[in-house]
């Protein structure tokens, strides 16, 4: 059920008025039939492998919790008798043996994300190693189909679970209740990739009818249809032909691709997120914010500290740290040290954990090559530019233009030119064609064509035009802000007519400007397929 | 306490870190720093910081994460 489906608005209306029917204290378990409601209509199969991951991190969890309390009895009754060589050591042997639940349970839904992901990848590569080394056996590709966001709920339920092995905060007792947690539908199929502490607090209710949240999260789901149906579904139109065609449409036409792409992903993303957050206030829960104007940053690390947040902050907590900081890492820094010498030595575990990390996160996008070599680009450009921080700090004392405005618009512009440009990967999906696309914005002098309105129609009418320079400007006017602040915020200070005659005029825009007539088709939200 | 700062010095010499508290939630210290730290303080005090020890909280500033480091050699 797509989120852009009749189907689906008459799912959430539905759900909205029961919600608030219902006594108060089973709204949670209405939540989770719904849940599990909203994913059996995508396919009934899927609902075991979210289930089996849901028991297995609970059993995990439970049992990760139990042990730690068995040894903090054990401590307070012997307090006094124990020496503190006899505290470490319980403490060590509690930790190996909590270790071997949450290595027992990562394993499990890894691989199970794996096999289900990457498996027809990996036969890919052997065929063609296999193809390259003159054999004509090739492996047959297997029949998977990959359940809807299966990234997001692993990553999701493992998170919880690293979390109750580090003692962040005490195991779900209740089954159903984690069940929730992992298959809340709102954030399914595209994030964010919530932490249990932020999202529990609200997420069991029980929550009393709240007209200022209710209208609130209405608006919040209508921005995000507007996002979605009048601008990205509209400009990626425009995406496909280039895309489609790259023998015709090279050097100017893979610029505005690349632009229009980046402004396509955004809105789409955005606004999915939007939606998903929107529902929830509905329901009275609080989803965190999964972006911070990433399009103001001033460079790719701020970028990523911007842009799908809860992604960035999973991947820093639960590998880059801990990778990073492991014995065999620390022991690297050491050896790095002495054979490199200090400036070079240290940074040589840190920029091997980043790419790891980097690969990790390509990866996780999808299971092909242009992915990979994204996270890989992405690593390697905040690796150079960590690099190269030295010399722009001797750049900022000799000069001193860090806070003028001209050169902070250079930065921004020069951030998203280059994070745009690293999207051309997902874009083509085909390694070798993005390079010799990437590489006809240099060769090819066509750029006389960005004048010519007839070759820059791309698919798309004079009137779409208008429509989205509309939407895009609503779109950045609603985008600049100096720090995250929800649009109640933004709007609160406006009179209620006032705020009641946008959100119409809103509504009227997507009924009328959603590109969904005839000639469009409501496609899946980008990260859906992640 | 010393030690700390010149470690911390020598990630960003222009910082006053005596005084500075903030240093993860204003942005001074990035993902990097902190395992170049986390690096350091290993080389240095012989300790090991686990990586569910890396919170803002004890690395705001360099008297949190001078607590940080007394309290995990302590322990």
């Amino acid at each position: 059920m797509l989120f852009t489906s009749y189907s689906f608005i008459g799912f959430i209306l539905v759900l909205f008025v029961v919600y608030y029917l219902v006594p108060r204290r089973i709204q949670w378990m209405l939540l989770l039939f719904s849940s599990y409601l909203f994913y059996f209509l995508a396919s009934p199969e899927y609902l075991i492998y979210i289930s089996l991951t849901t028991v297995s991190t609970f059993l995990a969890a439970f049992w990760i919790d139990h042990l730690a309390a068995v040894h903090q009895e054990h401590l307070a009754a012997h307090k006094s008798s124990l020496t503190r060589d006899e505290r470490k050591a319980g403490k060590e042997a509690l930790k190996r043996r909590q270790r071997r639940y949450l290595v027992a349970c990562m394993l499990l839904n890894f691989g199970l994300l794996a096999v289900m992901k990457y498996t027809n990848f990996a036969l890919a590569n052997v065929n063609s190693l296999l193809q390259a080394f003159g054999s004509e056996r090739q492996l047959a590709f297997l029949n998977l189909a990959l359940p809807m966001g299966i990234s997001f709920y692993t990553f999701q339920s493992m998170g919880y679970l690293l979390d109750v092995y580090r003692g962040k905060h005490p195991a779900q007792k209740n089954v159903f209740r984690l069940a929730l947690f992992v298959s809340f539908f709102p954030q399914l199929v595209q994030g964010p990739i919530s932490r249990y502490d932020d999202l529990s607090q609200t997420l069991y209710g029980p929550h009393a009818w709240d007209w200022t949240s209710v209208s609130y999260g209405l608006q919040r789901i209508l921005w995000g249809f507007f996002k979605k149906l009048v601008i990205a579904d509209r400009i990626l139109v425009a995406v496909n032909t280039i895309i489609r065609a790259p023998e015709e449409h090279q050097g100017v036409f893979v610029l505005v691709g690349m632009l229009f792409y980046t402004l396509q992903l955004y809105a789409d993303f955005t606004g999915g997120i939007d939606i998903t957050i929107g529902i929830a206030e509905v329901l009275g829960i609080r989803v965190k914010e999964n972006f911070n104007a990433p399009f103001l940053a001033r460079n790719i690390t701020d970028y990523w500290r911007r842009w799908h947040i809860s992604m960035g902050t999973w991947f820093r907590d639960y590998l880059f740290y801990p990778l990073s900081v492991s014995r065999p890492m620390l022991n690297l820094s050491r050896s790095a040290r002495r054979k490199l010498g200090d400036a070079l030595g240290k940074r040589v575990p840190v920029y091997l954990c980043t790419l790891i990390v980097w690969f990790a996160t390509g990866i996780w996008h999808g299971s092909s090559w242009n992915f990979i070599v994204w996270g890989l680009l992405n690593g390697v450009v905040i690796m150079v530019s960590q690099a190269c921080e030295p010399l722009y700090a001797r750049f900022h004392a000799r000069f001193q233009v860090k806070d003028r405005l001209a050169y902070r618009a250079f930065e921004i512009v020069r951030t998203t030119l280059l994070m745009s440009a690293i999207r051309l990967f997902d874009c083509y999906r085909d390694v070798p064609l993005t390079f010799r696309m990437f590489g006809t914005m240099f060769t090819t002098p066509n750029y006389g064509q960005l004048f010519n309105a007839e070759a820059m129609k791309l698919g798309l009418g004079g009137a779409d035009y208008l429509v989205l320079a509309a939407g895009v400007a609503i779109m950045v006017a609603s985008g600049i802000r100096r720090k995250p602040v929800s649009m109640r915020e933004r709007l609160e200070p406006i009179p209620a007519a006032w705020r009641y005659a946008a959100m119409y005029l809103l509504l009227i825009a997507v009924l009328l400007f959603g590109a969904y007539g005839v000639g469009y088709d409501a496609s899946q939200f980008i990260y859906n397929q992640f | 306490m010393d030690e700390l700062i010149g470690i911390l010095e020598g990630l960003h010499p222009d910082v006053d870190f005596e005084h500075t508290a903030g240093l993860i939630d204003d942005g001074i210290l990035d993902s990097f720093d902190i395992i170049s730290l986390v690096a350091e303080i290993d080389n240095v005090f012989d300790v090991q910081i686990p990586a569910s020890e890396i919170v803002p909280e004890n690395f705001n500033s360099a008297q949190a994460q001078h607590d940080l480091v007394e309290r995990l050699s302590d322990s």
